[in-house]
């Protein structure tokens, strides 16, 4: 065979085999996403027994389409249907076998459990938080600050709105680089503000300068907001408070200060 | 170590096709058509990474170079990555400069690594280097797949040649990382941040990395660094 010929035949062979790996991969992994959403169908649907095994991914408390126009509802079902239903499947496999451990507790000691737990154990419990502090912005506008949030966040940040601007800034490109999460926290008897990378939360020992209670957070990955706002995270960001329910917020903080612990979520 | 010292042993070390000079950037053009690699990256994907993500990061750059010491405006963008990351105090802000300086670097590497009508395997010299350091194309294509796949949150995986070992390596890193911090001059870049692939293929990075690697890695330019990088080991210079 020449030299020539050999590399032809070279190239075609490596496009070809790469070709169908592209198409193998393809089906494995709709077959795995099939898998996963009956998966979390039958768990959800079984109003899971206190001794399940799995973490599973909790239906929205609203439609795809609800938090409409802010954030759009193809966002919306890839990122609970896709990204969430991957870390929960990650952090089931990660866990098996292994005493269960609620999701809120599997948070301390995440950094020294190793990336699978810390990315994927984060990933759920941050996920499954994201989805309960927010609602269809028809109803958001009605909730408000409870009273005592009310005060802690004027004791901390001065007023509501320069929260909302101290927030804004952190979560921007510049000082969030990359992919990660916005908390507003309780640490003590105060607020603070708290940006962390990637999946890691403040409830994580190791993370934040202690461990701290969050009670808001914003997911600032990309997929959280690329498809509607590509390079546009302020835009997203500063909409994104058109959704969120303070009720529940007020809730996470009545909670967090009363137990000194972190918000229980669904699934 | 004097800074001075130090910055100046780091660009000897440096050897890659692609040299930056001192500031201000410009934003350097995409080296073919924003359509041009459609179906596998869409025209919407290129015209805002190019001229949005990739423009702001060469502007802020630039606004940090203005700002910061008086030593970085005659400094390339290998030499602030590289002073920064050695612990140089270049700026007040120097997490802030190495990420503008490293992703301006990296996202032009970055189109440079895709051609319209890529794929397929390397060859030359870099082919037979690839034979001996990872016993075969097929080993490289596992290492570097896993590494653009397990790359948490966002970053690069990369093909890099390392000068101490001489040895092909394939790294990753995350957020603006670069291995020329490392000592590893780079080959060949995949960006894996989610707006690389997020509008064409959303959650499914695998089939972006599938399509980057059968249908757009340009061999050529990597085995033009390879070239490079070996050729600055003799003790030439080479500045394309």
């Amino acid at each position: 065979m020449s030299k020539l010929t050999f590399i032809l035949s070279a190239l075609m062979a490596g496009s070809a085999s790469a070709f169908s790996m592209t198409m193998k991969a393809q089906s494995g992994s709709n077959l795995r996403r099939e898998i996963l959403q009956k998966g979390a169908a039958i768990a959800t649907a079984a109003a899971v027994p206190a001794a399940a095994k799995a973490y599973s991914v909790p239906d929205l408390n609203y439609p795809f389409e609800a938090l409409e126009p802010y954030i759009d509802a193809p966002t919306m079902k890839i990122h609970h249907d896709k990204h969430h239903a991957t870390y929960v499947a990650n952090i089931n496999k990660a866990t098996e076998g292994k005493e269960e451990v609620d999701i809120v507790a599997l948070q301390l000691n995440a950094l020294e459990a190793g990336p699978a737990v810390r990315n994927n154990g984060g990933g759920h419990y941050n996920h499954a938080f994201f989805w309960d502090e927010m609602a269809p912005p028809d109803e958001a506008k009605k909730t408000k600050p409870s009273p005592a949030l009310e005060a802690a966040i004027n004791k901390s940040f001065g007023s509501l709105d320069e929260m909302k601007a101290a927030f804004e800034a952190r979560a921007a490109p510049g000082a969030l680089f990359g992919s990660g999460w916005v908390w507003i926290c309780v640490s003590g008897d105060e607020l603070k503000l708290v940006g962390t990378p990637n999946q890691d939360n403040p409830l994580m020992k190791g993370v934040a300068d202690s461990v701290m209670f969050p009670i808001l957070g914003l997911d600032v990955w990309e997929h959280a907001y690329y498809l509607k706002y590509q390079n546009r995270r302020p835009e997203y960001v500063s909409n994104w408070w058109n959704v969120v329910n303070w009720d529940k917020v007020s809730e996470n903080f009545a909670y967090v200060t009363e137990k000194k612990a972190g918000v229980p979520v669904r699934g | 170590m004097n800074p001075h010292r130090l910055i100046v042993s780091a660009v000897v070390a440096t050897g890659s096709s692609v040299v930056t000079y001192a500031a201000p950037f410009e934003l350097p053009s995409l080296p073919y058509g924003y359509d041009a690699l459609e179906p596998f990256i869409g025209k919407t994907t290129l015209l805002t990474h190019h001229l949005k993500h990739h423009a702001k990061y060469v502007a802020t750059a630039n606004t940090l170079i203005e700002s910061g010491s008086a030593l970085l405006k005659n400094l390339s963008q290998e030499q602030i990555m590289t002073a920064v990351s050695s612990g140089v105090e270049l700026h007040t802000e120097n997490v802030g400069l190495f990420n503008n300086v490293a992703q301006s670097w990296n996202h032009n590497f970055y189109w440079h690594s895709m051609k319209p009508g890529g794929g397929g395997k390397p060859r030359g010299l870099l082919a037979d280097k690839i034979e001996k350091d990872f016993g075969s194309y097929d080993k490289l294509m596992g290492e570097i797949e896993k590494a653009a796949m397990t790359t948490f949150g966002s970053g690069w995986a990369w093909l890099g040649f390392d000068k101490k070992s001489q040895k092909l390596v394939v790294t990753k890193t995350t957020g603006a990382g670069n291995p020329l911090t490392d000592g590893i001059t780079p080959m060949l870049t995949i960006d894996v941040w989610e707006h690389a692939y997020y509008l064409d293929y959303q959650e499914r990075r695998q089939n972006y990395v599938n399509a980057f690697f059968a249908e757009l890695v340009n061999w050529d330019f990597a085995e033009s660094n390879f070239i490079a990088a070996t050729a600055n080991d003799t003790g030439e210079t080479e500045e394309l």
